[in-house]
């Protein structure tokens, strides 16, 4: 189990210090476009560890979804709103917040730490090949190391996906659609006067929204 | 056995970006910027969800990050729909801008 390579330990290291950098320069830079940039290098280094974990699958979304389209989301709305400004973050109106944000991390890290400490020697115990309890079956992650198929991951994941979660997996979608809606609803300039004619739904935004306008 | 690297290594540095991103969200005004740390936060689970299921060899766990995904996408549209409403009606605000909520 402790057989890992060098190059396994290389990989692990620089991805880590992708990750925990690209964290830190989130917090730290002062423009919120250099933080944007940040969490495009944490995002990648997740990236590479999924793909050292041989999730194949969710590295190559974790790429598209959160380094493509969400920090690109991100950028967007900081540019067209003009805040892409440094901001002074010596500035602070509550003296003790930042030392007891600081006490919570530390205690929370120390937790969770004393939790896989604890935990460690039972994650490594448990067994490694889990059988079906039906067909008696080795079960388990088919990776492309193991079997040689190189969309083992693939594949596994999406017939799980498609059979086991399929009803939630339905249920995203509706969730999508309402997040779109209502992020089209939310941000939308009402005119004043338009949408009176249009029926009640319309009408009763429109009136809403101007009534909780300043 | 597929990842050599022992799985609590990877739950460290989970815990330890969910840490960082916590301590940004508590101290950071921006709201940009706190949105910011709580995807770091949320790719903190991630990574933990990807190493127990290598670990363990159940490919539940990665379908779990699908579905974090999914979630953290529609969140984040929602999100950056509130806050580009607030700061269209308050450039420059800050989250202690907005402790009366009022437009």
């Amino acid at each position: 189990m402790s057989d890992a390579t060098f190059i396994e330990y290389v990989v692990f290291f620089a991805a880590s210090v992708m990750v925990l950098g690209g964290a830190i320069g989130v917090i730290a830079f002062r423009n919120p476009v250099h933080s944007a940039l940040g969490l495009v290098l944490t995002l990648f280094g997740v990236a590479v560890h999924f793909v050292a974990q041989e999730a194949h699958f969710l590295a190559a979304v974790q790429v598209i979804v959160y380094a493509g389209a969400i920090v690109v989301l991100f950028l967007f709305v900081i540019m067209l709103l003009g805040v892409d400004k440094a901001q002074d973050l010596s500035i602070e109106p509550i003296p003790i917040q930042r030392p007891l944000a600081g006490v919570m991390a530390v205690g929370l890290f120390g937790l969770v730490l004393a939790a896989i400490v604890r935990s460690g020697d039972a994650i490594g115990s448990i067994a490694l090949q889990p059988i079906d309890p039906v067909t008696r079956e080795p079960i388990g992650l088919e990776t492309a190391s193991q079997t040689g198929n190189h969309d083992a991951n693939i594949e596994s994941l999406a017939r799980n996906l498609y059979t086991d979660h399929v009803f939630a997996f339905e249920l995203t979608s509706v969730l999508l659609i309402v997040a779109v809606a209502g992020t089209v609803l939310l941000t939308r300039r009402w005119p004043k006067g338009v949408g009176e004619d249009l029926g009640d739904e319309a009408s009763t935004a429109t009136s809403s929204r101007s009534g909780s306008g300043s | 056995m597929i990842a050599a690297i022992e799985p609590t290594w990877y739950l460290t540095l989970a815990a330890l970006l969910f840490s960082i991103g916590a301590f940004g969200l508590l101290v950071r005004r921006n709201p940009l910027v706190m949105f910011m740390c709580i995807e770091l936060m949320l790719n903190a689970a991630n990574l933990t969800f990807v190493a127990l299921a290598t670990q363990l060899g159940d490919i539940n766990g990665q379908t779990a990050v699908f579905f974090v995904l999914v979630v953290a996408a529609a969140e984040v549209v929602v999100g950056l729909g509130i806050i580009v409403s607030i700061l269209r009606r308050r450039p420059g605000a800050t989250a202690d801008d907005l402790v009366e909520l009022k437009g």
